[in-house]
């Protein structure tokens, strides 16, 4: 089975059966390999884009304003949700699209149909459909908002696949839908809970893709290649764990298919099955996926949501009475302001609609931006020796704050040969305080890699639409280059150097000096960087916690 | 969706179920908050329990669905016919994307623009006036609208004035919100106006979980079938929920029972006296579907968690849980 072999199955089975199946997350970049795919995959369904950045009134429907106007009475528009019903829809650059587009959609896949109640109409139609959702993303940050991805059952990566490896398949077969045993659901389940799935939706979708398979097939009744075909397109890409340790170097059990057909047998034996099927989950896990700490739970939280703020400019609030000059024109209320009055100003049945100055209605937004907090910490073994336990309480007590306002965090750690991003920005604070509990400490201080790294997720948060902050939190003491190497002078030569480019940068940022007594290594640093220094005092975490709030 | 899931064929979810019901007999607790993971049933419960609310006597052609027993809004037909129509309970929907306009109510457009007169069509918190208004997602809700629906839910009342009309009608609904923590907390400020907040989990036992599944499979492929299998749980569910509801005016409140509530409240360092209160009013709602006439510890004990957990102090580094934290107090104070 090559991964493309696995992707044609994924391809066929979603052609088969878009409704029963929810839909596939397809992780590609466009190209004749994606093309090639959703030309298998569309065939006999009607295939419909939803654009990027589509607004949630063509999502859902809403008022038909040239219609209403025509008419004289409010008329509906269904939106994109509701003309795809009974179809399949490809939701592009998936990875960009807001939380709140996720939310619909998942909304409709949930309940089959959509409700709108917006722009004063009511709109309530069927829209069951199956996603093809194509996440285009380049790095492991971004990802597909998870409500959206959990609800597709089959996640298959095309990236990988060259044009090269695609092959020309046989003709297929089309079947109805095989059934399943509850033994084989059991062994879905068991899988799933083996690889740390908890949602229930992954087994259920499973069963079904094996019986869309076997259905497929021209069986009637699943077999042990349905089941870990399941396994590989549905429950591998959801893994957060490893099972158990003997497994770690799965055997990649490549020939199912040369086994005999164990669903079929009158009993079949769980433990045997199991094994197949949680063998043929692992042997589709990428190898890098348990290497690193589970931050792939962490991945996928619908990052680009984040940035929605940015976007509108703030949470609309209800338009007023105003000058269009000085704000936007909200069309639609000015329109609603006008409209009771028409018969009052004498307009005939073709003429346009009147407004007048009083009727016109401006846009506002409240601009609410949310901060976010970069944490680069210094775990070098000196600072290790000092007060690490006293930086830890007082992030810890930061992070009380930043809970309090709702505050996006992420911690970078400099330890060792160089700076790693301990967790990505979340706003999940307990896992933050996890992380940093665990935090050893040792080795010496890569500065310049720290600061690199802190300013890229300052930088980041800011593209994303927050207002980051960067809270360096060390002695000043660098001793690794920005190459790993060793070495005082290169060290802080490089620190100096990464700090001018934090200040060219103009993000917001304080130093908070960690050695003993007040370092002037730290408060050079502090000066190049155009940060505010404050000098971590005797053993009181809350006062560093008053002076981040202070200088904040 | 024509025939929703059964409730009575939800597997597992004592919690989150027996919080529900509690709202449906005495909606004085003020609320349901689901949190917990995807995929583990909290809007099929839901949906599922709005098949079982009772009919409610309204007064025929009243847009806010009154009681013929009581004052509405001056311009009620209720003062032209005394006779009663029957409707089934609303259980609101609120949809994700809702604009302020159709939550509250607005001017009627259809009216405005073919006959130019002004008037109010009501929104969804007038449909869900004596019933449950749901929000799924309520974490992704905007927060302009989460806060008009507190405000809304508390006072009972609907107050609009907005493109010139001046329109206000009772609107007393239960609030259910559910929500997943993945994408996000929600406000503290927000938590305890909820009256019970219940945290859902997946079941981790594998005979559950294959039933939950199993059930799932055979309510897609034929609902009318599944329906009429569990038929008869679902008759028996509502008849105690009706029963329940006749009868939890008259449970009785020892005192006693207030002063271990109260102390439970300080044990817990809950300040204000709505965790009393919502206290109490569950542990009558839970003694009433019982058939209990009076509530005792055990009531209590049952409702303390789902009324407590999301009033304590929240320290938001502690990871071990207010559940588990109101267990320990319950133990103390209760003496285990």
């Amino acid at each position: 089975m090559t991964a493309w072999d696995d992707a044609v199955a994924a391809a066929r089975i979603m052609a088969a059966a878009p409704l029963r199946i929810g839909g596939v997350l397809v992780r590609a970049r466009p190209g004749p390999v994606l093309d090639a795919w959703l030309t298998i995959a569309g065939n006999g369904v009607r295939l419909r884009r939803i654009p990027a950045g589509v607004g949630e009134d063509r999502l859902l429907g809403g008022l038909d304003l040239g219609a209403t106007l025509a008419a004289g009475r409010p008329v509906a528009q269904a939106g994109i949700l509701a003309e795809a019903d009974e179809g399949v829809l490809v939701l592009p650059m998936a990875e960009r699209a807001s939380r709140a587009v996720a939310a619909y959609i998942s909304a409709a896949l949930d309940t089959g149909e959509v409700i709108a109640q917006r722009d004063g109409v009511s709109l309530r139609a069927p829209a069951w459909f199956g996603l093809i959702a194509i996440d285009e993303s380049t790095d492991e940050e971004e990802g597909v908002a998870s409500a959206l991805a959990e609800r597709l059952a089959m996640h298959i990566d095309l990236s990988e696949i060259s044009v090269a490896d695609m092959s020309v398949n046989a003709a297929e077969v089309q079947g109805a839908l095989a059934s399943i045993e509850r033994g084989q659901i059991e062994v879905l389940v068991g899988t799933a809970m083996a690889l740390g799935i908890g949602s229930l939706r992954a087994p259920m979708l499973a069963g079904r893709v094996a019986q869309v398979a076997a259905g497929l097939a021209g069986r009637r009744l699943v077999v042990a290649d349905d089941l870990s075909l399941a396994a590989r397109l549905v429950l591998a890409p959801r893994a957060l764990t490893m099972p158990s340790a003997e497994e770690e170097q799965a055997p990649a059990p490549q020939e199912q298919e040369s086994l005999p057909n164990e669903g079929e047998g009158k009993s079949p034996e769980p433990g045997d099955l199991d094994e197949i099927v949680l063998e043929a989950a692992l042997a589709a896990l990428p190898e890098e996926l348990f290497q690193g700490s589970s931050q792939r739970g962490a991945a996928g939280e619908g990052r680009a949501g984040a940035s929605e703020i940015s976007y509108r400019r703030g949470r609309p609030l209800t338009s007023r009475k105003g000058d269009p000059r000085q704000g936007r024109l909200d069309i639609l209320a000015t329109l609603r302001a006008a409209a009771p009055w028409q018969r009052l100003r004498g307009r005939k049945a073709d003429a346009p609609i009147a407004i007048r100055r009083d009727d016109f209605m401006v846009k506002r937004f409240r601009h609410n931006t949310e901060s976010a907090m970069i944490f680069v910490v210094d775990a070098s073994g000196s600072a290790a020796a000092q007060r690490l336990g006293e930086v830890k309480g007082a992030i810890e007590l930061l992070l009380g704050e930043a809970y309090v306002r709702r505050d996006t965090i992420a911690l970078v750690v400099m330890r060792g040969e160089g700076a790693e991003l301990a967790l990505p920005p979340t706003k999940a604070l307990a896992a933050a305080k996890r992380r940093l509990a665990g935090l050893p400490g040792g080795g010496g201080t890569p500065m310049a890699s720290g600061i690199d790294l802190g300013m890229a997720s300052a930088l980041d948060a800011k593209r994303r639409g927050f207002a980051p902050t960067l809270i360096l939190l060390t002695d000043g003491k660098a001793n690794i280059a920005r190459d790993g190497e060793p070495g005082r002078a290169r060290a802080m030569e490089d620190a100096l150097q990464s700090a001018r480019l934090v200040r060219a940068g103009g993000v917001d940022t304080i130093l908070i000096d960690t050695s003993p007594r007040p370092s002037a290594a730290a408060e050079t640093l502090a000066r190049e960087m155009g940060a505010r220094y404050a000098p971590l005092p005797f053993a009181d975490a809350r006062r560093v916690s008053d002076a981040v709030k202070g200088a904040a | 969706m024509a025939d929703a899931f059964p409730f009575s064929a939800i597997v597992g979810q004592d919690e989150m179920k027996t919080a529900l019901l509690i709202a449906a007999v005495e909606p004085a607790v003020g609320g349901v908050l689901a949190f917990g993971d995807r995929g583990a049933g909290k809007s099929t419960a839901v949906r599922a329990l709005a098949a079982l609310l009772p009919d409610l006597d309204v007064v025929p052609g009243c847009p806010y669905g009154c009681d013929p027993a009581e004052e509405c809004t001056p311009d009620c037909p209720r003062k032209k016919s005394k006779k009663a129509a029957q409707r089934p309970a609303p259980v609101v929907d609120l949809p994700l994307g809702v604009t302020e306009d159709r939550v509250v109510g607005a001017l009627d457009l259809e009216r405005a623009l073919t006959s130019g007169e002004k008037v109010f069509e009501p929104g969804l918190l007038a449909r869900a006036h004596r019933g449950f208004l749901y929000i799924d997602e309520v974490n992704l809700l905007e927060d302009h609208i989460v806060d008009l629906l507190l405000d809304v839910a508390a006072s009972g009342e609907n107050v609009v004035e907005r493109e010139g009309l001046s329109v206000r009608h009772p609107a007393r609904f239960v609030l259910v919100g559910s929500g997943n923590p993945e994408e996000g907390e929600l406000r503290p400020q927000l938590l305890d106006r909820f009256g019970l907040s219940v945290e859902v989990s997946t079941p981790v036992d594998i005979k559950d979980r294959v039933a939950v599944i199993e059930r799932r499979e055979a309510y897609e492929r034929d609902r009318m079938t599944f329906a009429e299998r569990w038929q008869r749980d679902e008759d028996r569910l509502r008849e105690k929920i009706v029963r329940a509801r006749s009868a939890v005016a008259d449970v009785k409140v020892p005192r006693r029972m207030l002063e271990v509530a109260a102390r439970l409240c300080v044990a817990l360092g809950a300040d204000g006296l709505r965790g009393e209160l919502t206290l109490v009013r569950a542990a009558r709602g839970l003694a009433a579907l019982g058939g209990q006439k009076s509530i005792t510890i055990k009531h209590l004990r049952k409702v303390a968690p789902m009324a407590m957990r999301h009033r304590l102090r929240r320290d938001p580094l502690d990871e071990s849980g207010s559940g588990v934290r109101v267990e320990r107090a319950v133990a103390e104070v209760f003496g285990a």
